[in-house]
């Protein structure tokens, strides 16, 4: 149930006319690419650049993804190991591009908000939810962003103030709000739920 | 009634034949001072006053958004037409006073865009005047393809050179030149937009090709004014005001709706903005939709028409009005 009009709704992805195509996937979001594939005209990954980030899924979906052969395969450890890549491959893209994003919210969150920047429109751009609920959430009392966020509340990486996690999200910042749960009365302490799994 | 009905008075001040179809009308308000202010792609509702005709019909500012002095608008005579362009041509001169809606923007740019790639045919090329005045006042990243006939028929050609110089690219058809519309759209940079304003196959082959290209809707503008057609006169019940009106063979039925004292909403009488839309409580006979607001179904469903392009032909027709 949507709770705030700001919270991401995601999709199926599925595939677009286009000139070319850029697909990125972390961890269990690649399952999302391989059931596109299945349903994509023959010549599609011929255009086609895909951008993966195993995360916690290991070895289990590269060669899956390599079979599908994509005219560009690409693998790397993080989310921000892969944006200097995204921004220069977006930089040198043309109109007719379309984008499949699919994963966790971080990730789709962080390519979605670099897409925009490269003045793509976000119409261009596809996306589904695979795998973990994990957040990432930004303190609004200290600013710091916080990754991988599975309680609620949760203790900010930065300032160490214990956070309400809220539905509220920022496209700008491709980050839930967190605010400070306990401000009146510090010494009372929330027990931490693991609520986003 | 709405926000274009609000009206101006205006005196034409200048009246230049652009060539042996179109003529520029100049505008100033006749109480003096500015015009409203408008952006890039408006249009005004001129009337035209023509014995016991009056028709309203949309033409596209083209002077420059930074100086409302003048409003300026460019009329195509169309011999076949409902006759307002010619009324235009051969009975307004300079010292008439006119009344023109305020403007309204049904085609206007997008400025998040990065580039705006703008394709104009023939008199289409009036919104792209007043857009390329205001893209280039401010900076703005523009290229504009325009194609007309012939180089004697091709309106402010030159002076959009003159200003604009490579970013205008034109075509004529007598050298049988063709927009290279493939190649320009594979290689525009993300972000950018594309604006159309031409003849009605202009515009479907535009968005047809952007479509197959992978352009977002969100990124592919146009505007088409399907100017009302002439046609058989039929009658029409108006249930509400509890009138029954005859449409003449040149007026629209938005037109015959408003000689019979009933003040519907309208914004562009070109069939695209939807504020005219009017229920059907009963027919018998054929609609002739002509407009591009309602769906396939609802075209079919004979529950709706838009009285500004759209005709009908049978025994009775009764509206919501």
């Amino acid at each position: 149930m949507k709770t705030i009009l700001s919270r991401p709704v995601y999709g199926t992805l599925s595939p677009q006319a286009g000139k070319s195509h850029l697909l990125i996937a972390d961890a269990e979001g690649a399952s999302a690419i391989l059931d596109l594939a299945k349903k994509a005209p023959e010549d599609f990954f011929t255009n086609a650049h895909i951008m993966f980030i195993p995360g916690r899924t290991g070895n289990s979906f590269q060669d899956l993804l390599k079979a599908l052969k994509p005219a560009q395969y690409y693998e790397g450890p993080s989310v921000a190991a892969a944006l200097p890549r995204l921004t220069w491959t977006l930089a040198n893209a043309h109109m007719g591009l379309r984008m499949y994003l699919a994963g966790t919210e971080g990730l789709i969150g962080q390519m979605m908000q670099a897409a925009i920047e490269a003045g793509i429109d976000p119409a261009s751009i596809q996306t589904e939810h695979r795998g973990s609920w994990a957040r990432r959430v930004q303190c609004v009392h200290c600013k710091g962003v916080t990754e991988n966020v599975t309680t609620q509340p949760v203790t900010c990486s930065h300032c160490g103030l214990l956070l309400l996690v809220r539905d509220h999200y920022s496209k700008r910042l491709a980050a839930f709000q967190g605010v400070c749960i306990n401000a009146e009365d510090p010494t009372e302490i929330p027990q931490k739920e693991e609520i986003f799994r | 009634m709405s926000a274009g009905t609000n009206k101006l008075n205006v005196t034409v001040t200048e009246v230049v034949a652009v060539n042996e179809l179109v003529k520029r009308f100049h505008f100033e308000r006749t109480d003096g001072g500015n015009l409203p202010t408008f952006s890039g792609g408006a249009h005004v509702v001129v009337e035209m006053r023509d014995g016991d005709i009056t028709r309203l019909n949309p033409y596209s500012l083209m002077s420059s958004p930074l100086a409302t002095r003048d409003y300026t608008i460019s009329v195509r005579r169309d011999d076949v037409g409902r006759g307002g362009s010619l009324f235009m041509h051969n009975r307004v001169k300079r010292g008439s006073e006119m009344v023109i809606s305020y403007p309204v923007n049904l085609f206007s740019l997008d400025l998040r865009a990065r580039k705006h790639l703008m394709i104009a045919g023939g008199i289409g090329i009036t919104p792209f005047l007043a857009q390329t005045a205001q893209l280039a006042s401010s900076g703005g990243n523009f290229e504009l393809h325009y194609t007309c006939r012939s180089e004697a028929l091709g309106s402010y050609t030159e002076v959009l050179r003159e200003r604009y110089g490579s970013r205008v690219n034109l075509y004529y058809d007598e050298h049988n030149e063709r927009i290279p519309l493939d190649r320009l759209l594979a290689t525009q940079p993300l972000g950018t937009h594309i604006y159309v304003c031409g003849p009605a196959g202009m515009i479907k082959w535009v968005r047809d090709t952007a479509a197959a290209h992978g352009w977002p809707d969100d990124s592919v503008h146009y505007e088409h004014f399907a100017a009302p057609q002439p046609g058989t006169p039929f009658d029409v019940k108006l249930a509400v005001s509890g009138l029954e009106i005859r449409v003449g063979e040149q007026q629209s039925l938005l037109e015959a709706i408003e000689a019979a004292g009933v003040d519907p909403p309208y914004l562009c009488r070109g069939g695209v903005c939807g504020q005219c839309e009017t229920n059907v409580i009963s027919y018998d006979g054929t609609f002739k939709h002509n407009d591009h607001w309602l769906s396939d179904e609802e075209h079919c469903s004979g529950k709706k028409i838009m009285p500004c392009v759209s005709r009908f032909e049978g025994r009775s027709l009764v509206l919501e009005r």
